[in-house]
Formats: C-alpha cells, sequence, structure tokens
C-alpha cells in the first residue's frame, strides 16, 4: 500500500501541450503512471505521445474515466485549473506551478474545503509511490519502493533527503511535496494522518523549512496521534529574518517562524531532529533500525 | 513587494480611508517648502522600507521653518538600521513631510492572508502606535483577532466585532466600520498580503485617520495591477540582488565569505546551513532553479564574485533529471568566461555523475570534485580553516 496514489491511479495533465507539461508527462509516463488524458483548451483531438488532448477536464474525465489531475498550468491560470478539476469531480489535484498569487489560493482552498478534492501543493515537486506512480517532476530513479514516508515542502531537498535514504538502504511507500507556498492544499498533518493509517508505512521523515507554524502543529500532532517514529529536518537556521528564502511561505516575520523554534518544539514532541543535511541518511538508519 | 508609507498612503486615500495631508520631497529646500505650505507642526518622515523609524531617529516634528530645514538636512542622506532592518541598511533619499494631527486615541489595525487559517484576517488593537509583535506577546488581551472566510467576504457583523472590541461608540463606530469595509476592500482589490494602519488615530476633532500605513503587494500578482508594479522602488534593493534578479536569480546577500549557488530553494537554505556547521559563514543565498543552465551558472559566478568577501564558492545542484555532463561541462564553460579568483567546491549528483566529474577533472581549473554533500562540507571547512 501507499498513500493518496497507487498503480491504479488514472492521470489528467492539465496544460499537457505546454514544453514543461508534455515532458513530464513523458517522463511519468515512462514510470508507469497511467497518463490517460491531457486539457488544453481549444487543442481538443490532438494526441500527445498516443494520449488525446480534451478541451475540459469535464470531457477528459468523461471519455477516459481519469480521477486525479497534474497541472502545468501558467500562474495566472492555475487556480482555475484547480478548480475545474475538482468541479469534474476529480479526486486528487497535483499542481506543480509556481507564483500562484495568495488571495487566488485563499478562494480555491476554501472551495475545495466543501468538495470531496484533495489539493497537492501548489509549488510543489508533485507525488510519487516508488514502483506504483509517480505524477510530479521529481527524479524516478532516486526513489526505491520501502517502508519510510517522506514530507516535505521542498524540492530538490526533498529530492537529496530521498537520495540518502535510498542509499542507506531505506525505501520509501510514498514521498510527497506539499509546496512551498503560504497557503497549499494538503498539509503535513494531512499526510502524517494517512501514513499513520498505512501499514506499509513503518517510519516518517517530516522536511519543514523557515514560515510559517506548520511544523510546530505537525509535531503537536504527532507526539498525540503517532506511534511510528518521525525523523525531522529543518531549512533555514542561518536565514536572515524578514527575508523570502526563494519560496514564498519561507520567511521568518515578527520573530516567529524560525528553525530554531521549529527544531525546540519538534524535539519536545519526541521528533528524532537531525541537523545536518550531509548525514541524514545515516542518521535515519540509526533512527529506523529493526522497524 | 513593500511600498513606502507616501504609497500606501495614496492608495488608502484612492479607497476613501482619511489621512493627513502630505508631500514627498526628496531635498532639503522642498522639504521646507513643503512644510511651509502646510500648517505648522509638520512630521517629517524618512520613506524607507523598513519599520521601527521613529526609535532610530527617521521621525522629526517641525514646529518652525528653521526646524524643519534642521529635520530635513538630519534624515535625508542618513543610513538608517533600525530594530527591524536586522544587518541591512537604507539610505533616506526621500521624506514625508505631513500635516501634524491633535490626536486624542491612537489604534492599531491590519488587514492581511493568514496562512495558517487560510482565511483573511482583521487584527485590531487599542495598543496603537506600538510594536503590534510586543503586545501580542506581553497583552494578548489587547488583540481582536477576527478570521473572514474568503469565499464570503467581510460581513457587517465582523465589522461590529472589530468596533465594539475597540470599544468605539456613536459616531466613531461608524467611521470606523466604513473605514475597516474599505481597508478590507483594498486588500482584495489590490492583491495585498498586508494592510497595516499603526496608528490609526482618533482626532482631537473626533475624526478617524490613518497616521502611518505599511502595505506589502503580491508580486504574484503584479501581472493584473500595473498600476502598482509601477510602484516598485528599486533604490531600496541591494544593488546585487537587483542584479540577480535581472537574470531571473534569486540571490539574497549575506554577510559572510562563502559564497554558493544551488538549484531548490530549499536545498540553498539548508546548504546555507551546511556551510556554517561546517566551520565557516554563508556569503548569500543563491537559487538558479531547477534547470541550472550554464548560462544561469555563468550569471551566477558573477554576482557570488561581485562580492569582495567571497573566499570560496560551493556549487551544489542535485541534478536528478538533469544530466551531469552537460552540467559539468557548462560550469567549465561559466568558470572559463569568468575568471574563477577562488576556488570552487562542486557537488552534483543526477545521470552521467562520472562523466560529469571528469570534465571537471580534466578542466585545469580550480574547481575540487566533492563525492557527496558531507564530503563537500569537509572541503568547505578546510577551504574556512585556511581562510
Amino acid at each position: 500500500m501507499s498513500i493518496f496514489v497507487d498503480q491504479h491511479t488514472k492521470v489528467v495533465v492539465q496544460g499537457m501541450t505546454g514544453r514543461e507539461g508534455s515532458f513530464h508527462a513523458g517522463q511519468c509516463r515512462e514510470y508507469g503512471t497511467q497518463i490517460v488524458a491531457g486539457v488544453t483548451p481549444g487543442k481538443e483531438g490532438i494526441k500527445v505521445d498516443g494520449v488525446p488532448v480534451f478541451n475540459t477536464v469535464r470531457r477528459a474525465v468523461e471519455q477516459t474515466g481519469a480521477d486525479t489531475s497534474l497541472i502545468f498550468v501558467p500562474p495566472g491560470f492555475a487556480a482555475d485549473a484547480i478548480l475545474e478539476a475538482a468541479d469534474a469531480g476529480i479526486k486528487l489535484v497535483v499542481c506543480i506551478t509556481e507564483g500562484i498569487p495568495v488571495h487566488d489560493m485563499l478562494r480555491t482552498c476554501a472551495y475545495l474545503t466543501n468538495t470531496d478534492c484533495r489539493l497537492i501543493g501548489p509549488n510543489c515537486p508533485g507525488i510519487i509511490s516508488p514502483g506504483a506512480c509517480k505524477i510530479g517532476i521529481m527524479p524516478g530513479p532516486i526513489h526505491t519502493p520501502g517502508s519510510i514516508g517522506v514530507i516535505s515542502r521542498s524540492g530538490t531537498l526533498t529530492y537529496e533527503v530521498v537520495h540518502q535514504l535510498t542509499r542507506a538502504g531505506l525505501g520509501q511507500s510514498t514521498c510527497i511535496g506539499i509546496g512551498g507556498d503560504p497557503v497549499i492544499g494538503t498539509s503535513f498533518i494531512d499526510c502524517l494522518a494517512a501514513f499513520r493509517d498505512d501499514p506499509q508505512t513503518r517510519g516518517i521523515v517530516l522536511v519543514g523549512e523557515i514560515g510559517g507554524t506548520a511544523e510546530e502543529e505537525a509535531a503537536a500532532f504527532i507526539s498525540a496521534q503517532l506511534e511510528k517514529p518521525v525523523v525531522g529536518f529543518i531549512a533555514g537556521l542561518t536565514a536572515p529574518p524578514g527575508r523570502r528564502m526563494g519560496h514564498a511561505g519561507a520567511i521568518i516575520s515578527g520573530g516567529s517562524g524560525t528553525a530554531q523554534e521549529k527544531i525546540r518544539v519538534m524535539r519536545e514532541h519526541g521528533i528524532h531532529v537531525c541537523e545536518n543535511l550531509g548525514t541524514i541518511g545515516d542518521f535515519c538508519k540509526n533512527i529506523f533500525q529493526g522497524i | 513587494m513593500k511600498l513606502h508609507e507616501y504609497q500606501a498612503k495614496a492608495l488608502f486615500r484612492g479607497a476613501g480611508i482619511l489621512v493627513p495631508e502630505g508631500l514627498v520631497a526628496s531635498t532639503v529646500e522642498d522639504t521646507v517648502a513643503a512644510a511651509c505650505k502646510l500648517d505648522y507642526p509638520v512630521a517629517i518622515k524618512a520613506q524607507v522600507h523598513a519599520g521601527g523609524r521613529g526609535k532610530a531617529g527617521g521621525i522629526r516634528v517641525a514646529r518652525t521653518e528653521a526646524e524643519a530645514g534642521e529635520a530635513a538636512r538630519a534624515i535625508l542622506g542618513m543610513t538608517l538600521r533600525t530594530a527591524q532592518t536586522g544587518s541591512r541598511q537604507f539610505t533616506v533619499n526621500k521624506v514625508l513631510v505631513e500635516q501634524g494631527v491633535a490626536i486624542s486615541r491612537e489604534l492599531y489595525l491590519s488587514v492581511l492572508p493568514d496562512r495558517t487559517s487560510g482565511r483573511i484576517a482583521i487584527i485590531a488593537s487599542s495598543e496603537g502606535g506600538m510594536n503590534i509583535e510586543e503586545v501580542a506577546a506581553t497583552d494578548p488581551d489587547k488583540i481582536i483577532r477576527i478570521m473572514v472566510d474568503p469565499l464570503l467576504g467581510v460581513q457587517p457583523f465582523h465589522l461590529r466585532q472589530a468596533g465594539f472590541g475597540l470599544d468605539l461608540s456613536g459616531k466613531i463606530l461608524g467611521d470606523f466600520t466604513s473605514l475597516l469595509a474599505k481597508l478590507y476592500r483594498l486588500v482584495i482589490d489590490k492583491d495585498l498580503l498586508l494592510a497595516e494602519i499603526n496608528p490609526l488615530v482618533i482626532t482631537a476633532d473626533e475624526r478617524i485617520m490613518a497616521l502611518d500605513g505599511k502595505i506589502e503587494v503580491d508580486a504574484n500578482a503584479l501581472y493584473r495591477h500595473p498600476d502598482l508594479a509601477k510602484l516598485h522602488d528599486p533604490e531600496e534593493e541591494d544593488p546585487l540582488e537587483a542584479e540577480a534578479a535581472k537574470h531571473n536569480l534569486n540571490y539574497i546577500n549575506l554577510d559572510g565569505n562563502i559564497g554558493n549557488m544551488v538549484n531548490g530553494a530549499g536545498l540553498a537554505m539548508a546548504t546555507m546551513d551546511l556551510i556554517k556547521q561546517a566551520g565557516a559563514e554563508p556569503a548569500n543565498f543563491l537559487d538558479v532553479g531547477g534547470g541550472a543552465s550554464a548560462e544561469m551558472i555563468e550569471n551566477g559566478f558573477r554576482i557570488i564574485l561581485s562580492d569582495p568577501r567571497v573566499k570560496a564558492i560551493l556549487i551544489n545542484i542535485f541534478g536528478g533529471i538533469l544530466r551531469c555532463d552537460v552540467l559539468a561541462s557548462g560550469v567549465v564553460e561559466a568558470a572559463e568566461k569568468v575568471g574563477l579568483s577562488v576556488p570552487v567546491v562542486i557537488r552534483m549528483e543526477g545521470t552521467n555523475v562520472e562523466e560529469g566529474r571528469k570534465i571537471l577533472a580534466d578542466s585545469g581549473l580550480n574547481l575540487i570534485t566533492a563525492r557527496d554533500l558531507n564530503d563537500a562540507a569537509i572541503q568547505i571547512s578546510a577551504i574556512a580553516a585556511r581562510a
């Protein structure tokens, strides 16, 4: 088992005829993911690598039975694309797009709470259940099937962690990038709850960064509701206050959101925090021994 | 994107929120002329993107023409480093000259998207003019927080809740709720990440007025607000950061001596931390993005090397899909073009990593290849110890 996605997941790619969309749809398909449709308004009838393109998500769902959407639409149109997918009955939306205005995401996420559609992202690398399904832009070969769940606010930082896990002989059940934006669809806690209920997942790595209080909330959830061991890592110990560190959500404001505070709270709640990224693979091997 | 106080107040005025009469000046003569057009006393306020200006000497009151001249000479051109600016300094190029106001009460009011709840937060306090984070820490009961569903928008009951919470009544209560509704509308219409009025004052003649104003606009939404995009003030930016932005590089200048270039923001922050843990200090944050093309790396080299404090550079690229041989050729090409004056440690991961390392080793340049991230930290540590 895994969480949110598996080998049965059928994916429609919104923005598949674009450069990024077509490249990554191809990569996902090569990994074994069922890419069943693409959507680009005005291009219905054409095919990309044999995959039919539709004008609307609703048509794509009707014609192909897609249940999950992967979005590569530019930021100004991405919120609309998410809403369109939810309205068409899509159950899981993975939005890669970076740079969506905050107010667009506030409205979109508020709307989604009244539907049964889950959004992962935006501004994220996506989700992968190694060996079964990859819906996103992460490099497939660094992953290996196994029993560690990985949750992260970042992209390449997650690849680094996963790469070290794989090298340390620790395979992954599912790896999720929840996104670097301040307003996102799926939280650390949503993922932790799913990993808690997934028998394949035996240990969890949570990769956070400065800004907001998501890590602190996750820590409280972990000590209250989770018996599986959790390793934590927080990026940004050296980040200056008041500056956005690349990600829209990575900012220390008014003295809150520092890496030091997050690490303190995580330790207080029994999370094994690794402070040195260079050694996180060995650190995990040590913590997850015998699980 | 932060706005200046005078720009924020222009937006307030446009939204129908009362602000004091004011004029912007950038020379001593213009400041005095502006002061004379208004009635004394006037406030002369440094226009920089930094809070805590008052305590740092950036705001003065002038009662006469002579005092106005003196204040202008003191403030214009001064470098301001306040409790809220960290290690950065701001040079004052402009002042806002403002009509003095007789105040009977000072309040605090702000409207902003709240990332934790995913709602629009209205924050009000009877403790106006103070640092709101300090009030929140020392006197949390004095802060009113109202969370508005972004789909519903602000409702009359939200407005009353804020007004009664501040102990307002009668005409002032009505004026306040009307002002708050306008401020909320402004935040939505202009894609603001923050609209703060501190202090919001009740004047001696019973008017409610924004005495200060702080606005941050969502830079990702500027494409639909060309009027706001024009308010960008490049003089407030670090020159190297502005140069990097031109090349689509995400660069932040820091105080250390180890330059670094990384793909991805999270990995870039973690790499900075690693430099610190290796016993050195990062000179910058630099995210070259997922692609990391030869051109990006060349521009990255130029920007990092134009900081004279840099003694070594760490490149950390987790390519994944990116091919390391292509990346290595890009680094060599960029290094040859730029001319490296300091040692460069390169850690890269991705397909064809062995070919990539060979290209670096055969280049004859001062490029040190690290086996993995841990090895990169050890190499940097050794260089820092020698520096």
